[in-house]
């Protein structure tokens, strides 16, 4: 192994190679922050570029745009609340109102923190485990995956807020119908398209997330005209903007945090059909409750935890989703899934025999990827400070800008006016629920989870002949279920008992 | 199917054709209508064609542009209606299993067939572990009990992975109505499902398996293809293997408006034919792992008429029509 390091790190620190990476980092960057493109599009953009060089230099370039576009999806989500791609959502929940309390530059620190620890620590994993966990990434089937998504859909209480989780749960129902509308994914019937042929492929992630958060956050600005001792502060805040200061308390919240969100990003980045979107939303919703009541509440209104848990774990599972296609030359995700074409165009195929055949490769992969993290950290840490004075911009101009560029970020994804008419539609709709408290996150949630729920669920029920015991029947399956079921009945469960012995404790003191 | 849609949006600026004007340019320009979203199969093909095409100075120059909805639907009826001679639109298989369904109205009769480019054969494989040897130990399972045979694929139910394992089945003497067929969203999570023995077969193209079945993964059982291929020489066809016929394979290719006039038609399909030589089509061809087929004009209507009548029979035997 430690040769294998030592082919990697001679390949990769090349002048030439340190060059590409930097360039790629920054590239990833810039890409990353525009709205509609992620890692995905930023990768599909280096291949005709990483065609010319040869494979190392190219694999080093990807995954240095792949990190770089990783950190500029946060960056629209914490500064903007537009996460460009799924993975960055959960990013937003804490992010966003941190930077609008003033600590943009901080909130950029702590993604960047994360994201560097959660690469890095997973690349770690990977480099001892990779060959062994082959099998854990075939250890799932539909009906763990089914499992895994209600598990996901649990972690919707965290993000009810104070009394509002009924109202949380209405808006995952609202989600999980939009998921079924266009063609349905086994029996390619179309539902619920009101007969235009606009909805037959359904509703865009993109789309939706643009609309419910960008736009319809740009809009709410709008609404809530300030006066002038807030615009005061505002001019205050604006110069507390860009420091990046982290409190030595924050470190210590921040720490516990990364490790247990890097194991858990990891482990659920290895499986082929998860990713690191439900990687993000279990890492928010775990920690949320393991934060306990007091920390707890304050997820969503700029928590240190909330914010780092889902970018450590978006990172670190991306990472993970090499073990499939490195071990078994199955691309997980869509990002993969080009990073393979890209591996097969320089006539190397992934697979079980990859790293006993061309270990180079295998290595400087795993080597790229930690220095494509630490260039990203020592370019982005010191640009940080600059890209967080985009709040600084007045909001007559910075508001405008959010609503041109969310509408464009869509429209050069489908190239389909309908799309722009239905974001508009969202939108408003947004604006009304917002303005009665429904909240938005578990819409999203349960319009990202749906999909993906009813797909495995359905697929279950096919193999098992329409019979339901694989829910009780397959130990994993059970056992998340299980988890799940604890996930949303403990904490009720827990306040009643503690209530009922406080009960108990009063009526006794007065003997 | 809705991961891979983000892609490539900036190629669009990017990749903006710079022509070198040779002496044996076919046209002047082309333009490209891609039924699908930016980084999709067939925004490769037409991008990638487009390249190699103006690469070659076959092309003058091309431009692209992406028209998504109604599952090509959008496309069709928009080419149609413009009736722009200028255009090309990339299509494959799905256009004729898609007309078929109901999911547009139009097929590719309302429109001028150019020419069919790239193609793909399809197989049955199973897991290196399966006791399955050959196709006809795959048939004797499904006939034993057709419940305890999932077999799997990267397309919905009635799409073409699930079609081929019917043509497969019927051809080998069964009723292909009783098939337990599994639908994953694309061919990488089915392939996973096999490996984790989910599925005990699956039906995926030639191109997703080939690499894992060199590796010791998978064993091809059969393939499409009218005669063996050299890439798997030891691999029978389905019609060697006990499936009487079966022949099927996933193509790719390019139509223009219907009212196209027969000079500008022949000027594509001559572009299309020389690009086949060149060394900018190679370069793009290997980078995506395509395989050649030429199949136009006349030939391509009649090859398209063939694979819609065996579907169209097929999807009537299955019930889905």
């Amino acid at each position: 192994m430690i040769d294998g390091i030592l082919i990697g790190l001679s390949t990769a620190l090349s002048l030439q190679n340190l060059l590409f990476v930097m360039m790629g980092c920054l590239v990833g960057t810039f890409i990353g922050m525009l709205p509609g493109l992620g890692p995905m599009s930023a990768i599909a953009l280096m291949i005709p570029i990483a065609a010319t060089l040869d494979p190392a230099a190219g694999i080093i370039l990807m995954a240095a745009v792949y990190y770089g576009a990783i950190f500029g999806g946060s960056t629209s989500s914490i500064l903007i609340n537009a996460p460009g791609v799924a993975s960055t959502v959960a990013t937003s929940f804490d992010g966003y109102p941190m930077a609008r309390s003033g600590q943009a530059g901080k909130a950029l620190a702590i993604a960047a923190y994360s994201s560097f620890s959660g690469g890095v620590i997973a690349a770690i994993f990977l480099l001892v485990a990779a060959p062994s966990l082959a099998s854990v990434s075939l250890a799932f089937q539909s009906t763990d995956y089914f499992a895994l998504m209600v598990l996901g859909l649990v972690a919707v209480a965290a993000f009810a807020g104070k009394g509002s989780m009924v109202k949380a749960l209405l808006m995952t129902v609202v989600g999980l119908m939009l998921s079924t509308v266009g063609t349905d994914q086994t029996q390619g019937v179309a539902r619920f398209t009101l007969g235009m042929i606009d909805l037959v492929d359904g509703i865009s992630f993109l789309l939706l997330v643009m609309a419910t958060f960008a736009l319809s956050e740009a809009l709410m600005a709008i609404l809530r005209p300030k006066d002038d001792s807030a615009r005061l502060e505002e001019k205050e805040a604006s110069q507390k903007l860009g420091s990046m200061k982290v409190s030595r308390e924050e470190v210590k919240e921040m720490v516990p945090v990364i490790s247990r969100s890097s194991v858990l990003g990891f482990i659920v980045g290895v499986l082929p059909g998860a990713g690191a979107t439900i990687a993000s939303f279990l890492a928010y919703g775990t920690e949320q409750r393991i934060a306990g009541p007091k920390k707890g509440a304050e997820f969503g209104k700029g928590s240190v935890r909330g914010l780092s848990a889902p970018e450590t774990a978006n990172n670190a599972a991306a990472t993970g989703s090499f073990v499939p296609l490195l071990t078994l030359g199955i691309p997980g995700s869509g990002t993969t899934a080009i990073m393979l074409g890209a591996l097969i165009g320089y006539g190397i195929q992934p697979g079980p025999r990859l790293y006993l055949d061309q270990p180079d490769v295998f290595w400087s992969v795993i080597v790229s990827m930690w220095i494509g993290n630490i260039i990203l950290l020592i370019l982005n840490l010191p640009l940080i400070p600059y890209i967080a004075r985009v709040l600084a911009i007045p909001s007559r101009f910075l508001l405008p800008l959010i609503l041109f560029f969310s509408l464009i970020g869509v429209y050069f994804v489908s190239f389909n006016t309908f799309d722009i008419q239905l974001m508009v539609l969202f939108a408003i709709a947004a604006v009304g629920l917002r303005l009665l408290d429904f909240p938005m996150a578990p819409m999203i949630l349960g319009f990202i989870l749906g999909g993906m729920m009813e797909e495995n669920l359905r697929r279950a029920l096919l193999i098992n002949d329409g019979s339901w015991s694989f829910l009780w029947e397959r130990g994993l399956t059970l056992s998340i279920l299980v988890i799940a079921a604890l996930c949303l009945l403990a904490p009720p469960l827990v306040g009643w008992i503690t209530k009922y012995r406080n009960r108990n404790t009063t009526d006794a003191t007065p003997d | 199917m809705k991961t891979i849609l983000t892609g490539a949006a900036v190629a669009l600026i990017a990749l903006a054709g710079t022509a070198h004007a040779d002496g044996h340019q076919k046209v002047a320009d082309i333009h490209f209508l891609i039924p699908g979203g930016a980084g999709g199969g067939w925004d490769g093909t037409a991008r990638g064609t487009g390249e190699a095409l103006t690469e070659a100075g076959l092309v003058g120059s091309a431009t692209y542009e992406n028209m998504s909805g109604g599952g090509g639907g959008k496309a069709i009826a928009h080419l149609i209606e413009t009736d722009d001679g200028g255009t090309m639109m990339v299509n494959s298989t799905p256009i004729v299993i898609r007309s078929l369904q109901g999911v547009f109205p139009q097929s590719f009769r309302d429109l001028t067939p150019v020419a069919g480019t790239i193609g793909d054969y399809a197989t049955l494989v199973v897991n290196t572990d399966s006791d399955v040897q050959s196709l006809s130990d795959l048939v004797a399972i499904y006939q034993d009990d057709p419940t305890a045979l999932a077999i799997g694929g990267g397309s919905v139910q009635g799409g073409m992975d699930h079609l081929v394992a019917a043509l497969v089945m019927k051809n080998a003497g069964t009723d292909p109505a009783q098939i337990k067929y599994i639908p994953y969203d694309t061919g990488g999570p089915a392939m996973a499902a096999l490996l984790s023995g989910e599925i005990q077969a699956l039906s995926t193209g030639l191109g997703e398996a080939i690499e894992l079945a060199r590796q010791g993964e998978v064993r091809i059982l059969c393939l499409t293809s009218p005669e063996r291929v050299d890439a798997v020489a030891d691999v029978p066809t389905c019609a060697e293997a006990g499936s009487e016929g079966t022949e099927f394979v996933n193509w790719r290719g390019f139509f223009a408006a219907p009212g196209i006039d027969a000079d500008t038609l022949a000027s594509y399909q001559a572009a299309l034919e020389a690009m086949y030589d060149t060394d900018a089509w190679a370069e793009v061809r290997d980078r995506n792992g395509w395989v050649e087929i030429f199949n136009s004009g006349e030939d391509f209507t009649t090859f398209l008429e063939g694979q819609e009548e065996q579907i169209s029979t097929l999807m009537r035997e299955l019930g889905f029509l």
